[in-house]
């Protein structure tokens, strides 16, 4: 992805500490030097190549609900499929298929642990493959972003 | 299947209704326009600058980590990434999970119980390169410098089948059987989704 200079800043320098005034994008422009109109068009444009998933926020896990990372030993002919389904569930929001025997490995938010096992339930009924559960206990992260290297 | 995890008390309490209207309404990501807070503020029928106040407590009072660009490294260049597991005894787990922690190539520590016999591993790690070699070496470096001398396995992402910010609200694409079991038990839910 061929990026300017503005996009790699604004990717880079706003990953936390995001203006809590009125008119944020303006906050952003002015401290860029270009206008707010054009940190919109930006990130409209960044959103849509996918190089960012959003301007939001990260909740601290187990604080407002529950987290589970989810694996799954699926035979390659059926991973696609196994995955969809898994992703069909928006409780689900990150599925990535990795090198292991437990090849497919997803983390699940829900606000209580009850709900949480219920849709692990669920995926093994739907799927048919049993699914090995490891809920977060303790989190030595502190994140503040991650400081991309351009090459 | 295991164990039950509550999330904490403090968190859930630390929340309102109005707050838990505000999560579900930016879980999905901060509208991006000129004035994004009175946009939300609108759906969730409080005022601009309530809303600003509001996500200043959740800051301060730790239920938001971060607000700022979530960034999709995959697409930014950092081709290879890898989850490490490691097999750390249990009083030392937390010592090597906050050294780990410090390298910029990390995002990601957390402590996770074991699952014997088919999983001995207790503590986990994201780790990104550009390559496989820089990741390689970026995890040797940390080996390094932490001092790890503890069974460990690298799995590398293949494919990406989803990835987005966590969802606090279940209504949208859970089946009707799961939904008919919940139905009970979600006060939070309940407030959560009924704004939309």
């Amino acid at each position: 992805m061929n990026l300017t200079l503005i996009e790699k800043r604004l990717l880079n320098e706003f990953q936390h500490n995001f203006p809590l005034t009125a008119r944020p994008y303006a906050e952003i422009a002015s401290r860029l030097d270009v206008s707010e109109e054009f940190i919109i068009e930006t990130l409209d444009k960044l959103h849509k190549q996918k190089a960012i998933s959003r301007v939001g926020a990260v909740f601290t896990p187990n604080r407002i609900g529950v987290s589970t990372l989810a694996a799954m030993s699926v035979p390659e002919d059926e991973l696609e499929k196994v995955a969809d389904m898994v992703s069909g569930y928006v409780e689900v929001n990150h599925n990535y298929e990795r090198e292991h025997d437990f090849n497919l490995w997803f983390v699940l938010t829900a606000t209580d642990d009850q709900h949480l096992q219920t849709v692990l339930q669920d995926i093994e009924a739907g799927t048919g493959y049993k699914v090995m559960s490891l809920p977060l206990l303790e989190d030595y992260h502190i994140d503040l972003g991650f400081n991309l290297q351009w090459t | 299947m295991k164990k039950v995890q509550q999330p904490d008390k403090d968190g859930v309490q630390l929340l309102d209704e109005q707050d838990k209207a505000l999560v579900g309404l930016i879980q999905s990501g901060l509208p991006i326009c000129s004035r994004p807070y009175q946009s939300l503020g609108e759906q969730a029928g409080i005022a601009e600058e309530e809303v600003i106040a509001r996500l200043q407590k959740m800051q301060q009072t730790g239920c938001i980590r971060r607000m700022g660009v979530i960034v999709r490294h995959r697409e930014l260049g950092y081709r290879a990434n890898a989850m490490v597991v490691w097999d750390v005894p249990d009083e030392k787990v937390s010592e090597m999970g906050r050294c780990m922690s410090q390298f910029e190539f990390i995002t990601l520590c957390y402590r996770r119980p074991r699952c014997l016999p088919d999983w001995p591993y207790n503590l986990f790690c994201m780790i990104h390169g550009h390559s496989r070699e820089e990741a390689m070496q970026n995890l040797d470096e940390m080996i390094g410098k932490c001092k790890i001398e503890y069974k460990h396995q690298v799995l590398f992402s293949r494919r990406c089948f989803k990835q987005r910010g966590a969802v606090y609200q279940p209504e949208a694409s859970i089946s009707d059987s799961v939904k008919s079991e919940l139905a009970e038990s979600f006060a939070f839910t309940k407030i959560v989704s009924g704004t939309r």
